[in-house]
């Protein structure tokens, strides 16, 4: 019997050689970049999400913003220049899951902190079409009826904290309070507007 | 990165590479199939009485496979791959884009370089510098002011001669470099309903609509109290708080009885985003030529 005919006939043999095969891949780009500095250092004056924020992003995440709209600015003069600076790994240590999306069927979210007024974001996704006419985003007007409790905010910066996001003990125990009552369009353009602040680039 | 982590991507990277040299040339066959011979014609196996040769890979594939493996050890060389290895070339993608945006730079630093240097009231005349302000527009303002710049509810109309902070170019400019926010206290809980009621039919009055004429009497004396240090004795509004001219029908939000009366009762608050830290000096004063222009035909 010749040498691969012995692997063809054990399933087992070739489901092993197969991950090890494919594996090295994984070894090489993804292993080193959790150990690395220049990837697990957060940026200067990054700071864990406030309560309120926390709970924007997971309304972000609820509605699937994330599938249309990407975080991440690539180093090319052409986004440099619609966006602002490139994405920076620092600026995603806390991010758990992170949300650099795949793909843009609206524009890169990476640095839209500070870039309209609440007043603006709260019309957008009232309505799109009410502010860009030519837009094909789907309103959300229920944001504007849902109100946030807090309940589980504090639960979650727990569990955050477990994968390393250094939230404090008065974060916790604070977040319910300052969460509830919140509705949940004002918590997502709170999210919103802190995105990518930290680094500031002239276009 | 450490040595360590440096060391485990070029080890893994050779082994992987020495793996598949090893998977290639260990099992490459070279004997081709002699047709005399029939224990060399198949692979051995019989399933539903159909043979399989026992051919080797055809010349063309395996001479692929050999160029990917001289392509990995030429790009392993020139590219950062190996660890902290940077490459012969030295390429790196942050260098890469600093390269495209000087070569971008030296293309744009002509126009603005000349159009930054120009008073706004001259740039106004040169329509290569308002077509350049048409696009630039278009990429940083239209989503809030509107393709033409017309405005809409909540968001100013920059083609009028009305202005909540002034329309000269200095005050234009200002307002897109340094932002604006303008509040209204809400004044339900201080006046009471009807005082609300009262003073709304005054500013009813005073935009030139219908009101009721003694329900706008008493208002007058509660807008000269609590309204006038902002909007003006007369009503016409103070562009360095941004109080809106109310003597005029031009309504950033709504101008009826009933809007009048729930900006009165709840306040407002807005705001226009800095743009300062954004776009560059250049980009600003070329826009705010543009503003200036969209507003400058209208007072001619």
């Amino acid at each position: 019997m010749k040498n691969h005919d012995i692997v063809e006939k054990n399933v087992g043999l070739m489901v092993l050689f197969v991950a090890v095969a494919i594996s090295f891949g994984g070894l090489v780009q993804l292993v080193p970049q959790f150990f690395i500095e220049e990837t697990t250092e957060p940026v200067e004056g990054l700071m864990p999400l406030a309560a309120v924020e926390l709970e924007g992003r997971d309304i972000y995440i609820r509605e699937g913003c994330h599938v249309c709209h990407t975080q991440m600015v690539r180093p090319l003069r052409a986004e440099v220049e619609r966006y602002g600076h490139y994405s920076i790994a620092g600026e995603s240590v806390y991010e758990h899951p992170f949300l650099w999306g795949s793909k843009r069927t609206g524009p890169d979210l990476a640095r839209v902190g500070k870039r309209y007024s609440d007043t603006w974001h709260k019309a957008h996704l009232y309505n799109p079409r009410n502010v860009v006419p030519e837009s094909n985003m789907p309103a959300f007007p229920w944001l504007f009826d849902a109100v946030l409790d807090g309940e589980k905010t504090g639960l979650k910066m727990e569990r955050l904290r477990m994968v390393g996001v250094p939230y404090t003990d008065e974060d916790i125990e604070g977040a319910e309070a300052a969460v509830a009552g919140t509705s949940e369009v004002d918590a997502l353009v709170a999210y919103l507007q802190q995105l990518g602040t930290l680094i500031t680039y002239k276009r | 990165m450490s040595t360590f982590w440096s060391l485990w991507i070029i080890v893994l990277t050779l082994v992987c590479l020495a793996l598949t040299c090893w998977v290639l040339f260990a099992n490459r066959k070279v004997a081709v199939r002699d047709d005399e011979d029939p224990e060399n014609k198949t692979t051995g196996h019989v399933y539903d009485g159909i043979e399989e040769y026992d051919n080797p890979l055809p010349r063309w594939w395996f001479y692929l496979f050999v160029a990917t493996l001289i392509f990995a050890a030429v790009y392993l060389v020139a590219f950062p791959g190996m660890g902290s290895f940077k490459g012969v070339l030295g390429w790196t993608s942050a260098g890469e884009l600093t390269m495209d945006q000087k070569k971008a730079e030296a293309i744009h630093a002509e126009s603005f370089g000349v159009y930054s240097k120009m008073p706004i009231e001259e740039l106004i005349d040169q329509p290569r510098a308002m077509k350049m302000g048409v696009r630039m527009f278009a990429n940083n303002c239209a989503v809030c002011h509107g393709a033409d710049g017309g405005g809409n509810f909540s968001f100013p109309n920059l083609t009028d001669s009305d202005w909540l902070y002034g329309g000269s170019p200095e005050q234009i400019k200002h307002s897109i470099a340094e932002g604006r926010s303008g509040q209204m206290p809400a004044w339900g809980p201080l006046l009471g309903e009807a005082n609300v009621a009262s003073v709304s039919e005054y500013v009813l009055k005073l935009s030139g609509q219908d009101g009721d004429s003694a329900l706008a009497e008493q208002g007058a004396a509660v807008f000269q109290q609590n309204c006038a240090a902002c909007h003006g004795a007369d009503g016409a509004g103070n562009i360095l708080l941004g109080a809106p001219n109310l003597t005029d029908d031009i309504w950033l939000y709504d101008g009826s009885r009933e809007g009048i009366q729930h900006v009165v009762r709840n306040g407002l608050n807005n705001n226009m985003p800095a743009q300062k830290d954004m776009l560059r000096e250049d980009k600003i004063h070329l826009l705010a030529a543009y503003v200036y222009y969209l507003s400058y035909n209208e007072e001619e």
